[in-house]
């Protein structure tokens, strides 16, 4: 008789508790995450000990990036520089192109966009080795020959991406510099002393390129997280291995923006 | 790939990290300009300062020789009190005149030493006496025309 009403309210419960399965798991994938961080920094020891398991991580995943970086970088730093004239040279003040173009590098760009690039070169392929490692049972197999998969495999290569972020960020944002400079000094003609003395004058090391490096350590460590942590929490097959590596592009770009806004928010508040 | 070739790898890449980050903290940054030299600091008290920011440069004769470090409200006096740290090496007499000046027509604004002719010098604590406020331009605009208009009636 209430049939219909019967099936509306159905409905409804199953609604209810397919969002409450999500949330828990949600909430216990979040809950791994932390435990699997701790774990992570108990077992970082090893990767220092054993030094050159880190030097091999900080090859591929920060030498090998390098050339990525630093093309981007002189890229970014050129248009900045033809841009920056643009609109600059309407009020007559074209000197101060080496300010715009330095302090925009070296507080937002260099960090933001290095971490941005670091995620889609290094983390998605940290992500595919630990996940395809995890997928061949290579995980499962040290542990059972009493070689701990943490501190052998995960931890190196956090903490290769770690030390590598800052000094890419810095590469990012020199090769910026340089590019401007191509631009603004050698190709369109500003006064080379004026373009270099303003941009001194103006950019603080302790104030901006100071908080500059310390966003992009954070960041470092953001990004070699989340790709650690998605290849190992992957799903062991090939599908779940692609999604892992979908997911550590994804979350890493919504980390790094947040992590941005906070930071900045806190460093450059009263300027 | 041999472990040897490997570390040079390495090595070129944090060695090319660490130029950058000093590139950045000499050319581009002002590390160099003596950031980290001895200073002493003293303090001003203005009745306006203006536009004055903390790290606003403290010149004498047109030379940087120190930075605005704080800037708080004295609410006994109803003063602005500055307080200025002055690199070490830079001594100005006891009655050194302090002013508050503007870079350019709309540029920022800086603390400008005048030195006096006082055989004692400055020491790290002391209070300058003399002081002179920030032209705000609202008065200055309201003083011209103050003038102007008692010019009007005697033509």
């Amino acid at each position: 008789m209430s049939n219909p009403r019967q099936n509306s309210r159905g409905a409804l419960l199953s609604a209810i508790t397919k969002l409450g399965h999500r949330v828990n798991d949600a909430l216990q994938r979040l809950g791994f995450a932390a435990r699997f961080f701790v774990m992570l920094l108990l077992h970082s020891g090893q990767s220092f000990r054993r030094l050159h398991l880190t030097i091999r991580e900080l090859y591929f995943s920060g030498f090998q990036s390098l050339l990525i970086i630093m093309v981007s970088g002189l890229f970014i730093g050129m248009v900045l520089g033809m841009q920056g004239y643009e609109t600059l040279q309407r009020y007559g003040s074209a000197e101060a192109l080496g300010v715009l173009v330095a302090l925009s590098l070296v507080r937002e760009l260099g960090p933001v966009v290095a971490a941005l690039l670091f995620a889609s070169r290094a983390g998605s392929s940290i992500t595919a080795e630990i996940g395809l490692m995890k997928a061949t049972e290579q995980l499962t197999a040290m542990d059972m020959m009493a070689v701990n998969p943490i501190a052998r495999v995960v931890a190196p290569r956090f903490w290769g991406g770690v030390i590598s972020m800052p000094l890419l960020a810095a590469l990012f944002s020199a090769a910026g510099v340089f590019g401007g400079y191509l631009i603004g000094v050698v190709f369109i003609g500003v006064d080379e002393g004026a373009f270099w003395s303003q941009m001194q004058a103006s950019v603080d090391f302790r104030y901006d390129v100071w908080s500059g490096i310390i966003k992009s350590f954070v960041f470092g460590v953001a990004v070699s997280l989340i790709a650690v942590f998605e290849g190992y929490d992957a799903v062991p097959t090939a599908e779940g291995v692609s999604s892992s590596i979908k997911s550590t592009v994804v979350q890493s770009a919504l980390a790094i923006l947040a992590l941005d806004f906070v930071l900045t928010s806190f460093m450059f508040r009263e300027a | 790939m041999s472990r040897k070739l490997l570390d040079l790898w390495v090595g070129i890449f944090v060695a090319l990290g660490l130029a950058g980050m000093l590139f950045l903290a000499l050319k581009v940054g002002n590390l160099s300009a003596g950031n980290f030299a001895d200073t002493y600091q003293v303090t001003a008290k203005f009745a306006n300062i203006g536009g004055l920011k903390v790290r606003a440069p403290v010149k004498s004769a047109g030379v940087v020789v120190g930075r605005v470090v704080d800037i708080h409200f004295d609410a006994k006096d109803y003063e602005a009190v500055v307080t200025f740290s002055i690199n070490e090496s830079y001594r100005f007499p006891k009655d050194t005149f302090a002013l508050i000046l503007t870079a350019g027509l709309l540029g920022e604004q800086y603390v400008g030493l005048d030195p006096g002719g006082d055989e004692k010098m400055l020491q790290s604590g002391d209070v300058i006496a003399q002081t002179q406020s920030a032209v705000v331009l609202e008065s200055l605009i309201s003083q011209f025309m103050f003038n102007k208009a008692s010019e009007a009636p005697s033509e």
